[in-house]
């Protein structure tokens, strides 16, 4: 079970750390797509069946279609990419490491001192989607239906924006 | 051989084999052992299914279909696979390599991932997911993304707009494709295929309890056909493949091997829709009848898929293409009101006590309001006797 885990870590890992790295775009989100598979993967193994499917879903199936239609439509849709113009310089790296090295320090000790014992795993509930659409219904009806509203009021901002305006009158 | 010795017995033939095999690799050898016989049955069912259709066509456009390889043309698959592997393979030199060559390949395995969950007969399906049904939608959401792979990669004009038709018209009926499903994980209580499947398996009076037999099961087959048919592009939606207009669409730049699986992935996506509508409203591997029941499960399951797949190739064959507007308009403004006016009179069947009232409500809830929304969609227009002009 951890060289499961070991693997989807890696493949998350390398799946987002290409997405930041790649020339195109378009392999940007690509990689990017393989990390967020990686992701539920990892969601499988900690048995959110649910949570799991639900992100390849989402993010898959509709975010990354998204985010692949919003990059072609703009520039970053051409197919030849010219070369990297210029290297940051030594003063800007040294700023990102920096940045990048508290906040990986922050989580680190956060992790390290929260967990109670290294080997033993505590029981887990198991959590199955009767149980959420339960939690869902009857403790947690009240965001249920304001994110219905706010998904409505973004369905209708969509129409409204993809609706053709009015002909003036000549 | 009894009647279920024979209905078990693939069931009984891999736990026969897996007891040669050590303990330690037993997980192993089950999980190739239960995956094996789904890689060899349904490219072989796509083989006859691309004979099927060729004659099937080819019979209602009052021609024959193909007949010279061999014995009535059977063996013109065997022919088609020789073709397709020996053909060569032809890259634009100002494609994306890396994504041309991923793209068919996503598309077979997405494809194939979508049969874990399908019960092929009693104890057979391949893992018993608690989220069955979700797990098969996700995967299908993977098509979509693979599909835009293709057309983009290719960097052709045709490739491009077709990726992008196609890809507008899968997510479009992708949500029918899921709201007419819910209707049966309502009535089910489980999003399982395994007990989807039992909940339909009872007899009264010699019928069966298969939820097509219900009018919110009949209206949600029927819609769940109509959106498994556009998500798998085959005519009457298939513009975004359209022969005459856009010649081959998103996959206008492969040939060869690369071509043959794309149309294998294309159809074993359809195959795999037909076997999600069995197993939701037909009753899965259930016999129609109880006098029936002792021809093995399996065999009625593909029996009914080879039904689905014929009036797949009938409609292909019989209706004209729809116009990408039209197509876009039918899923937005038709079928999506009426998959959630179906989920009220699933809701309303559930509550109210058996007997004709019931019958009688929910068939008027389901049928009006599918006359009032075609007549909407019609958009004032009267359609009138069709009239033929021939050259003289």
């Amino acid at each position: 079970m951890f060289l499961v885990f070991l693997i989807l870590a890696a493949l998350t890992i390398l799946g987002t750390a290409a997405a930041m790295g790649l020339r195109k775009p378009i392999h940007c989100i690509l990689a990017l797509t393989v990390g967020l598979v990686g992701l539920a993967m990892l969601y499988l193994l900690l048995g959110a069946q649910f949570v799991g499917f639900t992100q390849i879903l989402v993010y898959v199936g509709a975010v990354a279609i998204l985010a692949v239609f919003a990059i072609m439509m703009t520039q970053g849709g051409k197919m030849n990419i010219e070369p990297h113009p210029e290297k940051p310089s030594s003063s800007t790296l040294l700023a990102g490491g920096a940045v990048a090295g508290a906040v990986f320090a922050v989580i680190a000790w956060a992790i390290l001192s929260n967990s109670p014992s290294g080997t033993t795993t505590p029981a887990q509930p198991s959590v199955t989607v009767v149980e959420i659409g339960q939690a869902l219904m009857h403790k947690y009806v009240l965001p249920l239906e304001i994110m219905a509203l706010l998904l409505t009021a973004a369905l209708i901002g969509a129409v409204i924006l993809a609706m053709p305006k009015e002909q003036e009158k000549s | 051989m009894t009647p279920e010795t024979i209905d078990q017995i693939f069931v009984i033939t891999k736990h026969w084999l897996l007891g040669y095999v050590p303990a330690a690799l037993q997980p192993i050898v089950s999980a190739i052992l239960s995956v094996v016989p789904i890689l060899l049955a349904f490219p072989l069912l796509f083989a006859i299914t691309t004979v099927l259709e060729r004659k099937g066509l080819g019979r209602i456009q009052n021609r024959y279909g193909p007949n010279r390889v061999g014995p009535l043309g059977i063996l013109q698959p065997m022919a088609d696979g020789i073709k397709s592997l020996t053909k060569e393979d032809v890259v634009p030199r100002a494609a994306d390599q890396i994504v041309h060559f991923l793209a068919p390949i996503l598309i077979v395995i997405a494809a194939f991932l979508a049969y874990a969950v399908l019960p092929i007969g009693r104890n057979m399906v391949v893992v018993n997911l608690n989220a069955g049904l979700l797990y098969f939608f996700a995967i299908g959401s993977m098509v979509e993304l693979a599909v835009f792979m293709a057309g983009w990669s290719s960097h052709s004009k045709y490739s491009l707009l077709g990726a992008m038709r196609a890809v507008a018209q899968m997510i479009s009926y992708e949500v029918p494709l899921v709201l007419a499903s819910i209707v049966v994980i309502m009535a089910a209580g489980s999003l399982s295929t395994v007990a989807i499947v039992e909940a339909q398996t009872g007899y009264t009076y010699t019928f069966p309890h298969w939820f097509v037999f219900t009018p919110w099961g009949f209206a949600g087959f029927i819609l769940f056909m109509i959106a498994a048919t556009a998500e798998s592009n085959r005519s009457p939606f298939d513009l975004p493949e359209g022969e005459s207009e856009i010649i081959a669409g998103y996959y206008i730049e492969y040939s060869g091997f690369k071509f043959a699986l794309f149309f294998l992935g294309e159809y074993l996506g359809m195959f795999a829709t037909s076997a999600l509508a069995i197993t939701l409203f037909l009753g899965g591997w259930s016999a129609p009848f109880s006098w029936l029941t002792w021809i093995p499960s399996y065999l009625w399951f593909f029996a009914k898929l080879l039904v689905l797949i014929g009036i797949f190739i009938w409609i292909r064959g019989t209706l004209p293409r729809l116009r990408m507007d039209q197509l876009m308009g039918m899923a937005w403004k038709f079928m999506l009101p009426m998959t959630l006016l179906n989920l009220i009179t699933a809701g309303v069947w559930h509550f109210m006590p058996g007997g004709i009232l019931r019958w009688i409500v929910c068939t008027a809830m389901v049928v009006v309001p599918c006359i009032l929304l075609s007549r909407s969609m019609k958009q004032g227009k009267t359609l009138q006797v069709r009239t033929y002009r021939y050259a003289e």
